[in-house]
């Protein structure tokens, strides 16, 4: 089976497009990008889309969500965090280790494999952990998991407390050239704390999480990176500082590269006002100078990527507490809209952004993703950059229906994915 | 008399001088009664009050018990130790639960900040904040706006000191929200791990040195202190504390001639003030405990014909 997407605006960075232009695909291949690509007319094998008005570009790659499987399957599972992965125009999706049991070896690397193999709507890439039950203490078994198809490895959910652990880390990934992802959070620091420390959690009563805690980590982690040689990948930035620590690392030839999320260049820690539970979420949400320090940082290409840091809950987790409340986002179904904004404000062009959440996660990770060049798998999105909808948590796929954003107008959506051999009408599902 | 206009009370932060005076008038006309033989009105007969407390609570739950049943409401008492809460219940279900009871006021305590907002958003009773978190403690503030009232008979001009840990006090919160909106100039006296990092944005004065702080202070507010922050890094002992923030007998000296000491009490005789100061007869501490009864009469009336008025 044949697709041929016609008249889109393709974008991809790879190959440096950014024109109208047709796209050919057969099965889970490419065939060929180009100008009036001519196919035998009425030919049965041959779906023909239409794409006037519309982008195309290589499906997303998501470094950073949260599967919960195993484990945590009442949150997420591998099948409907990929289902909603799809709907959101991901096509690849790295998944972290925190699940249960952590994926801290071979065995559940293997069974998340084996489950996305089967019932993965995208292609997950799981990411291992860097100590054995993510406790920091222990080196996992890297070379087991990297072996087994692990692409990274990362704590995340948690900071490696212990700079000798994180030393040896970035030391020993070397032999397979998988970049370490730092969960940057000082937790001696962070404490107990709930939202961003200021004026506004002093307001509310909330202990505070200083953004001294992600700066801290940030820094050192750098200072690691440097005395090893390792590669470096910053998870979740969402400070100014932390922003500008990257920055200057970058500039002083240190191995980094950094990712933030479309929450942390949207919103400020306002949204918690009231106590909104589904503004929880971690690293907190910060402030005005943040979110525009943020932008920056991805205009001027200190920030490499754009994740989701995708992190479902059961809706009992957010209707309690606000100091229970799990923190975390569910924002694979909203990110390219979300992100699409950064193009009306000017702070990234198509192409900019195409590249920040696809080729370049995709290079980052050494996947041969986030590319409509001849011969790669056929992974792509079309997106209405138009289209204006209402953010309806109750019809995500995702089983994570928290967010904040449930209610507000979007503007600019995917409406089709092929992955894996598959087209996904996302507007056919939709009705 | 009018109503406060709100179905609920979670905090001082948002209240008006207006709303905070009425009270105030309201719970002067039931301390009268209170004076009386027979200290109950009928206000209120017929309603039922919820007491529901999450964290431990003798004094603040028994002055919400006696303010209601004065009132002629009917009390049920509902503590953390011996309900389904732990047995892991989720909040939700809990309040749920007693609303199927049908209850018309219900009084919260509970050790996370926003929990009375919540429960005033899932429920049709009128909320009354008992203390939450590290956020409010709304009663605790009327009522020590009213003992202060009674010795100083305004409040406007007022220089008020507000010692201890102001960081983990929402006795300490309630109480800058509302002696500020009353026109007071509120000073805080406390080692900096105790001040919010924030709060100099409120434009308020802080004092590291005691006896600079206290200096020309009409009313002196203690806050207790608890002994698990030694292990939180926020101070190295409480005899250390005691030494450079314990109120003696000599720093009462610093403060005006006719300064009031207050303390909402359990107190730490020896730690946050010395015992001879606690029994000095510029201390108000009991007056605030009789107060309490009085002001919490007063809300618990105030939001009840709030509630009237909606219907």
């Amino acid at each position: 089976m044949k697709v041929l997407i016609r008249n889109g605006h393709i974008v991809d960075p790879s190959q440096g497009l950014d024109s109208k232009g047709d796209l050919l695909v057969e099965g889970r291949t490419i065939l060929k990008t180009g100008k009036n690509i001519k196919v035998k007319a009425n030919d049965p094998e041959i779906r023909i889309v239409d794409a006037s008005g519309l982008y195309v570009m290589p499906g997303l790659v998501d470094m950073h969500v949260h599967l919960r499987e195993p484990g945590f399957e009442y949150k997420e599972t591998i099948r409907t965090g990929t289902l909603a992965a799809v709907r959101g125009g991901f096509t690849s999706v790295c998944c972290m280790p925190n699940t249960k049991p952590v994926n801290d070896n071979e065995t559940v690397t293997e069974f998340i494999l084996r489950k996305a193999f089967a019932e993965g709507s995208c292609y997950v890439y799981p990411i291992g952990a860097i100590t054995k039950g993510q406790e920091g203490a222990e080196l996992a078994e890297m070379g087991m998991m990297f072996d087994a198809g692990c692409i990274a490895f990362s704590d995340d959910g948690r900071p490696v407390m212990n700079s000798m652990i994180m030393r040896r880390a970035l030391e020993y990934t070397k032999v397979f050239g998988t970049p370490v992802i730092s969960h940057a959070e000082d937790s001696s620091l962070s404490a107990d704390g709930v939202m961003n420390e200021g004026r506004l959690s002093n307001l509310l009563g909330l202990k505070g999480i200083p953004r001294e805690a992600e700066i801290i980590m940030i820094k050192r982690d750098i200072d690691l990176a440097g005395l090893t040689g390792g590669r470096l990948h910053i998870a979740h930035i969402s400070t100014e500082e932390g922003v500008e620590a990257v920055r200057r690392a970058k500039s002083d030839g240190i191995n980094v590269t950094a990712e933030t999320c479309p929450h942390y260049f949207t919103t400020t820690e306002e949204l918690a006002m009231g106590y909104n539970t589904f503004a929880k979420v971690n690293p907190p949400l910060r402030t005005d100078r943040d979110v525009e320090a943020i932008k920056r940082g991805l205009s001027d290409g200190t920030i490499d990527v754009i994740a989701t840091d995708h992190a479902p809950h059961h809706q009992d987790e957010k209707l309690c507490e606000f100091d229970k409340a799990a923190p975390g986002i569910s924002g694979l179904e909203t990110a390219l809209s979300m992100s699409l904004g950064l193009v009306v404000q000017g702070v990234l062009d198509m192409n900019g952004l195409v590249s920040k959440m696809s080729l370049s996660p995709a290079s980052i990770l050494g996947l041969n993703k986030g590319t409509l060049s001849e011969g790669s798998d056929a992974d792509v999105v079309i997106v209405d950059r138009e289209a204006e909808f209402e953010v309806d948590c109750d019809r995500f796929l995702s089983k994570g229906k928290n967010t904040p954003f449930n209610g507000m107008i979007l503007k600019g959506r995917p409406v089709m994915t092929l992955c894996k051999g598959k087209v996904h009408d996302l507007m056919v599902d939709e009705r | 008399m009018s109503s406060l206009g709100q179905k609920d009370l979670l905090g001082i932060r948002g209240m008006t001088r207006e709303q905070i005076s009425l009270v105030l008038e309201t719970a002067s006309g039931f301390k009268d009664v209170l004076k009386r033989d027979i200290k109950k009105v009928p206000a209120l007969r017929g309603r039922t009050v919820f007491n529901l407390f999450f964290e431990p609570s003798t004094r603040t739950r028994t002055s919400f018990e006696l303010a209601a049943k004065r009132l002629s409401t009917d009390v049920v008492n509902f503590s953390v130790p011996t309900s389904s809460v732990v047995k892991g219940e989720s909040l939700l279900d809990t309040i749920a639960t007693i609303e199927s009871y049908g209850v018309d006021y219900i009084i919260i305590r509970h050790a996370s900040s926003g929990v009375p907002h919540f429960i005033a958003q899932h429920s049709d009773a009128s909320v009354l904040n008992a203390g939450d978190g590290i956020n409010e403690h709304p009663t605790q503030a009327l009522l020590d706006a009213f003992t202060i009232m009674e010795h100083k008979t305004q409040i406007e001009g007022l220089k008020i000191a507000i010692v201890g840990d102001i960081l983990h006090s929402r006795v300490a919160k309630s109480n800058i929200y509302c002696l500020r909106e009353l026109g007071a100039e509120v000073r805080l006296i406390a080692p900096p791990t105790f001040v919010p990092s924030h709060i100099n944005e409120e434009g308020i004065d802080i004092h590291y040195d005691m006896d600079e702080g206290l200096k020309g202070a009409d009313v002196i507010m203690m806050l207790r202190i608890q002994r698990e922050r030694q292990g939180g890094g926020f101070l190295p002992s409480s005899d250390e504390y005691s030494r450079f923030w314990g109120l003696t007998r000599e720093r009462l000296n610093m403060a005006d001639p006719e300064a009031i000491v207050m303390h909402p009490g359990p107190m730490n005789r020896g730690i946050e003030i010395a015992s001879e100061v606690a029994d000095d007869e510029r201390s108000v501490i009991l007056e605030q405990v009789t107060n309490g009864v009085a002001v919490r009469m007063a809300v618990i009336y105030l939001l009840g014909r709030s509630k009237e008025k909606e219907q």
